[in-house]
């Protein structure tokens, strides 16, 4: 199995609206906190296989374009 | 009661008043590691002249967390019964964020092995053990106090210009092997430095005695209550001397830091009361460094002289005493006269294995002291994370402690047997009616059989064993029968389920080919 980096949710905006709800109120640091929170506990769901490389690598990429 | 530091005589070396004939071996350094590699040679019934530069015993405790493997080592020394009888035996490692554990490791709670997981002992006690057994082996090994190092000339072989209280003398080797630690003059001399990480941290270092109920566990916090926004660390060791390690940053300035004035207040805070003693105290930095090879032609590098880890994993002593065993028995067999080609093994097994170390400790340092930006928000990430979900307690990392790496080896396996005794492992020990296995294994090369009769090898000896619980479950896995060819360093060399004694033969062939 490989990254899947086609559309996969049932509802983006939904989805995409709960996580900018959940960094609602808090500052810009509070809010990078939260998120390297929210990575590990998703790291941890995807596990440690190709996929995780895959995914760094085009988070990494994506900042160049 | 605080450690009775009693100088070891100086004797005036023969050097000053007539040539020395040239010796197979001199050792630089009589701490832990030049001790031991002394001691190994004379076992193998090889000399050595042993200089240091002082005339005493480590002064602070320094390496204190001596690991299963290192204890098996020093027992085929003669000294691992009297390190664990005096050392504080212990386990379980706690870790704490602020006030919560967030992690807690219990090492080997797996029984019948003659060596607990790890002691405490202070590394004085240690020496002092290795100089006693040292003393016995006297005159294969010829220690000399107060004899220092200022000049190496190398070529086919090494000279050494040694001076004394009484003056200089003139010293040749076939073999000097430098062991005096990390700030190791030979390697100066020989133009050689190391390369890799240096760490913007300073910690503080100190031996306190107290009497108190403290159990035997490794504590180390992260963000402690006492210690704001840093880590420590707390180890019990014997005679009441607790070791405390707190993390300063960098711009602390180390003379400063270790006045009493400065020590006292932090250690209050740390163990809540002011009825202890300051024994010893140190500051230090953090290096994962190493030098890019440790044999130099006739100049080979052992311990910390060879490479430097950060402290939290227990792997400089314990990876220096890794080293010894690697080099020992190869170099007594090129002092009694085999091809130095054997060395070359062991510069690249315990390249692999300090790499490994270095590995470890640099990434327990990123850790421990992880640089502002994206390392610390991790890093705070995972503690955070770590009193919720059991996920991020395997991310914390305060150390992963010293294991023996398992060498690369290409010797003959069978991967039906179990991953733990492969080739390049040591050779798990398992309790026998009449004793250990571990005690069976080592100093010359031995074919171990369980289940069948061992294939006879010419010079090879044999251990035949009936199975055992433990030695099916450490040995066979799902085989009903097993032979492992062990090396002199109790590393596993080659195994087989059935093997002829041609292909046992050709193995122990290449463990002296060095390959």
């Amino acid at each position: 199995m490989s990254l899947i980096t086609t559309p996969n949710l049932r509802d983006p905006d939904a989805a995409y609206a709960a996580l900018l709800a959940t960094h609602k109120g808090l500052s810009e640091a509070e809010a990078h906190a939260l998120n390297a929170r929210l990575v590990l506990i998703l790291m941890n769901h995807l596990g440690d296989g190709p996929e995780f490389a895959e995914a760094l690598k085009l988070a990494r990429e994506a900042a160049a374009a | 009661m605080p450690y009775d530091y009693r100088p070891f005589p100086y004797v005036a070396p023969p050097g000053l008043t007539a040539p020395e004939p040239r010796h197979k071996v001199v050792i630089v350094g009589a701490g832990p590691i030049g001790l031991a590699l002394a001691i190994d040679l004379a076992q193998y019934g090889v000399a050595s002249v042993v200089l240091d530069d002082n005339n005493v015993v480590s002064v602070g405790s320094r390496a204190i967390c001596w690991s299963k493997r290192s204890l098996e080592i020093l027992d085929r020394l003669g000294v691992g019964q009297r390190c664990v009888e005096k050392g504080v035996i212990w386990k379980v490692g706690r870790t704490l964020h602020r006030e919560d554990e967030v992690w807690t490791f219990d090492l080997q709670p797996d029984p019948g092995h003659k060596m607990p997981a790890f002691v405490n002992l202070q590394q004085y006690y240690v020496e002092e053990y290795l100089v006693a057994r040292a003393l016995e082996l006297s005159p294969l090994i010829d220690l000399r106090w107060k004899n220092k190092v200022m000049a190496v000339e190398v070529g086919g072989h090494a000279a050494l210009t040694v001076e004394t209280p009484d003056g200089t003398y003139r010293l040749e080797a076939e073999h000097v092997v430098a062991c005096e630690g990390a700030r190791s003059a030979v390697r100066g001399m020989l133009g050689l430095d190391f390369d890799g990480e240096l760490f913007e941290e300073r910690f503080l270092i100190a031996d306190i005695e107290m009497t108190g109920d403290f159990p035997s566990e490794r504590r180390f916090w992260f963000e402690p209550p006492f210690h704001a926004g840093q880590s420590a660390l707390l180890h019990k060791q014997p005679d009441n001397i607790y070791r405390i390690d707190l993390q300063l940053g960098w711009d602390a300035d180390p003379e400063t830091e270790k006045t009493p004035e400065r020590v006292i207040p932090r250690i209050e805070k740390a163990v809540g009361h002011k009825d202890f003693r300051l024994d010893w105290v140190s500051v230090y930095t953090f290096q994962c460094r190493r030098l890019a090879k440790f044999v130099h032609g006739p100049v080979m590098f052992c311990g910390d002289s060879a490479h430097v880890v950060s402290p939290f994993g227990a792997r400089g002593g314990n990876g220096g005493l890794q080293d010894v065993d690697a080099l020992g028995w190869r170099l007594a067999v090129v002092a009694k006269g085999a091809d130095a080609g054997i060395l070359q093994a062991y510069d690249r097994e315990r390249q692999h294995g300090a790499d490994e170390n270095l590995l470890n400790s640099s990434r327990t340092t990123r850790f421990m002291s992880p640089a502002p930006g994206a390392e610390r928000l991790f890093r705070d990430a995972v503690l955070a994370l770590a009193g919720k979900a059991a996920f991020a307690r395997p991310l914390v990392n305060s150390g992963r402690l010293s294991r023996p790496c398992v060498y690369p080896l290409a010797g003959p396996d069978d991967p039906a047997l179990p991953v733990g005794a492969r080739p390049g492992a040591v050779a798990p020990d398992a309790p026998l009616d009449n004793g250990w296995l571990i005690d069976r294994l080592g100093r010359e090369v031995v074919v171990l059989a369980i289940g069948q009769l061992a294939p006879k090898v010419a010079g090879v000896k044999t251990v035949d064993l009936p199975v055992t619980p433990e030695l099916q479950a450490r040995y066979l896995g799902g085989a009903a029968q097993a032979v492992y060819l062990i090396r002199p360093d109790q590393i596993v060399a080659a195994r087989w389920v059935t093997a002829s004694p041609g292909a046992v033969n050709k193995a122990a062939d290449d463990i002296w080919r060095g390959a």
